[in-house]
């Protein structure tokens, strides 16, 4: 790992890298399950989930279809409250200002709460080219920092690792950035859990300055909101005396009282507790309590983008709970990296292409990095029908590529098929076709189906795809549109 | 719609069905013939057009799916031995009419959209049966695919319709709801992710040592079962509609 997703190959190349990798696959496909049958245990409990969910979806689509009135409610908020208000339009911008702030009180380090936002932006490696590090106080991030990897998961980011590989990266790299571990060490999550907390302990009361980014945003209030498992974001969010919150514009809601279907979705949904242990919600300064400087960066970075696409918009309304990643079963398998963003599995699939276009090769494979067997709408807690936005990206993939001087295989086979569909004449020859081959095939072929039915084994060219590890029938010698012609529809006689 | 007289229903074949597994519609014929019910077979029908639709070529499924609803005009019902094909003609047609900008097109839509049944719900919610008469001893498990269980939500209908076929030992199937892997072009696209779900939905078939693995979609059962049959696991792939069209006289 080089800890960057930059130049990460298109989804197939990298999922079959980690299909081979089979600690991984053993890794994930636990873990995956464990949360998923959690999850669906503590959703069970509640009776109106639906109308929960409808609730949810409802909030954050109202506030979505109001975006800049909400927006500019907030800022006023805000700033009222004593917080200064930056705006940025991409990545680049946000980390100037933090990279500004953050030295204008002379220090060469902060602290950091989890935030999906700014891993989005890179501003820890944007930070690092500056001069200052940024320090991850999440475990899994800290794991995922120190082992100088890449995050695979929007809730774990550490999924892809079991308990020795952490061992072995605390043991190998504490040390080199701050408070070493013990070097009794164990792999008892208690005994990881304690060495990563002295070395954290350190670092807070260290920092004056940190970062962390937000859950939900409440405009009329001004009320940024964290929720968190562990307390480390907590700690972040008091102990320094310069707080930077990097939001994205789609967090924001219209009142407080909208949170209330949105906290209760999203612990039952993300780790499968009936509530989480923490909520921290802070509006501004309060004068000799907290941080005394508070600075809010509202993110756009292709958010605008997504929300004039009419079907892709509903993907902001994503409250990172990251349940679909959890029951997609080609997440289970290949894990988050070979996404190739922080952002993985079904939600990563849409929110990429979305926020960024699909102009290049490796976004415009995610759309199709997926089976669209619709699990992941039926657990998603704001309704994202996730299946729809990756057929409609796949047609922006399509529709990008119209225009090609030499089209696609695929676009040509396409159009073949639209051809030949276009009319039942020009299928029937088509089908005569195949039927000829499956009499080739059928005399030739060594696999016999249970049933009797001849096969194809492996074969060359663009069928190996598919016969790689499947036997493929041979096609019948007599289509059903013929046999239906020969025998009347069965009544001559020819029923079977 | 007892014993449909007067009823106009027609029998929508896929594309798979028709130049692959020509028995599926055979069976279907005789299924519904046995049960009373006379289906038409438009001949100038084709395909869903989902195979373009779910790969993103929407101006190719245009044609296609005008196809589809010129072809199945007039009839009260449609029936299809296809969850995913029935999906298609319910959620995603709208889809395709949109992009063609086509109002004439958007309504023919409408109209044969919520007329279109996957076999399980025509048996079960228009003729109103569970027992098709059915006669299959053997061990059988059932794989929902994904687009009956989620797009369509055919529910335990099939699973009502197989438990009142005579002499059938029907186990559960451990996962049965976690995808196959086959996912139309995904198994091309991304083949290597598509055959590692498609080995663990085999291996959950043969940890039920049913002799036979039934489900509503003759494409996944192409992929699983052609996986079963590389890995000489014995065991047969059949669609519901063969296994509901047994009888004692084809087991003599
Ligand atoms: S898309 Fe839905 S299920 Fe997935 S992370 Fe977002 S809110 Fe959760």
């Amino acid at each position: 790992m080089t800890g960057t997703f930059v130049g990460m190959p298109a989804f197939p190349t990298a999922a079959r890298q980690a299909l081979g990798d089979t600690q991984l696959r053993r890794n994930l496909a636990h873990a995956t399950h464990v949360i998923r049958d959690k999850r669906a245990k503590v959703v069970a409990e509640v009776e109106d989930w639906e109308e929960l969910r409808l609730a949810g979806a409802g909030v954050k689509e109202a506030a979505l279809r109001d975006l800049a009135t909400h927006l500019e409610t907030l800022e006023a908020s805000l700033v009222r409250a004593g917080a200064t208000v930056h705006w940025a339009r991409d990545a680049e911008e946000a980390c100037a200002i933090v990279a500004e702030v953050t030295k204008a009180h002379g220090v060469d380090e902060v602290v950091k709460v989890k935030s999906m936002a700014t891993a989005e932006i890179g501003l820890n490696e944007a930070l690092e080219a500056e001069g200052i590090a940024a320090w991850e106080t999440d475990l899994a991030e800290l794991i995922v920092q120190l082992g100088d990897d890449l995050p695979s998961h929007i809730l774990v980011p550490a999924i892809h690792r079991n308990r020795a590989e952490i061992r072995e990266i605390f043991l190998r790299r504490m040390g080199d950035v701050g408070r070493p571990a013990p070097a009794d060490l164990t792999d008892e999550p208690a005994v990881l859990a304690a060495a990563a907390r002295a070395h954290l302990r350190e670092k807070f009361l260290r920092a004056r300055v940190a970062v962390s980014g937000a859950n939900f945003a409440v405009a009329d209030t001004g009320t940024l909101v964290v929720v968190e498992s562990e307390g480390n974001g907590r700690m972040c969010l008091t102990l320094p005396e310069v707080l930077i919150s990097v939001v994205g514009i789609e967090k924001v809601v219209a009142t407080w009282a909208d949170l209330d279907p949105l906290l209760r979705l999203l612990p039952r949904s993300s780790t499968g507790e009936r509530m989480n242990p923490y909520t921290s919600t802070w509006s501004g300064v309060t004068p000799g309590d907290g941080p005394q400087e508070v600075h809010v960066v509202l993110l756009d970075n292709g958010r605008t983008r997504a929300l004039a696409d009419d079907v892709g918009r509903q993907a902001l309304r994503c409250i990172r709970c990251s349940a679909c990643l959890n029951v997609c079963p080609v997440y289970e398998r290949v894990g988050g990296h070979a996404y190739g963003s922080v952002y993985p599995g079904p939600i990563g699939a849409i929110l990429n292409p979305l926020l960024h276009g699909v102009s290049d090769e490796q976004t415009a494979s995610l759309p199709y990095a997926s089976s669209l067997c619709g699990a992941c709408f039926e657990v998603c807690p704001v309704r994202i029908d996730i299946p729809s936005v990756l057929v409609d990206q796949r047609a922006a993939v399509v529709d990008y590529h119209r225009a090609d001087r030499v089209p696609k295989a695929e676009a040509v086979a396409m159009k073949a098929a639209s051809w030949a569909f276009s009319d039942s004449r020009r299928l029937r020859t088509a089908e005569r076709a195949s039927g000829l081959a499956g009499r080739v095939l059928g005399r030739f072929s060594r696999t016999t189906l249970p049933g009797g039915r001849a096969a194809a084994g492996r074969l060359p060219g663009p069928a190996a795809g598919w016969t790689g590890a499947r036997d493929l029938p041979a096609p019948p010698e007599e289509s059903f549109r013929d046999w239906w012609d020969r025998t009347d529809g069965g009544r001559d006689g020819g029923a079977r | 719609m007892a014993g449909c007289r007067g009823v106009r229903v027609a029998l929508q074949i896929t594309c798979v069905n028709d130049a692959m597994f020509p028995d599926t519609g055979k069976a279907v014929v005789r299924l519904l013939r046995r049960l009373g019910v006379e289906v038409d077979f438009p001949r100038a029908q084709t395909c869903c057009g989902q195979p373009m639709v779910n790969t993103g070529y929407l101006d190719e499924a245009v044609p296609v799916v005008r196809r589809f609803v010129d072809a199945f005009a007039g009839y009260d019902a449609i029936v299809t031995p296809s969850g995913s094909c029935a999906g298609s003609a319910r959620h995603q047609h709208s889809i395709v009419a949109e992009r063609a900008g086509d109002p004439a097109l958007a309504a023919a839509v409408a109209e044969t959209g919520p007329r279109t049944y996957e076999l399980s719900e025509f048996l079960v919610d228009v003729l109103g049966v569970t027992d098709v008469g059915a006669y299959f001893p053997h061990r059988t498990t059932y794989h929902p695919t994904c687009h009956s269980l989620r797009m369509l939500g055919v529910g335990d209908r099939p699973t009502r319709l197989l438990e009142a076929v005579r002499g059938i030992e029907l186990v559960d199937l451990p996962h049965a709801s976690e995808c196959c892997g086959f996912g139309g072009t995904f198994a091309l696209k991304n083949a290597d992710t598509s055959i590692a779900m498609g080995a663990d939905k085999a291996r959950h078939v043969r940890d039920t040592g049913a002799e036979v693995l039934v489900a509503g979609d003759n494409s996944c059962l192409m992929h699983v079962g052609g996986m079963l049959s590389r890995q000489r696991a014995g065991v047969r792939v059949m669609h519901l509609a063969e296994v509901l069209a047994s009888t004692e006289e084809d087991e003599g």
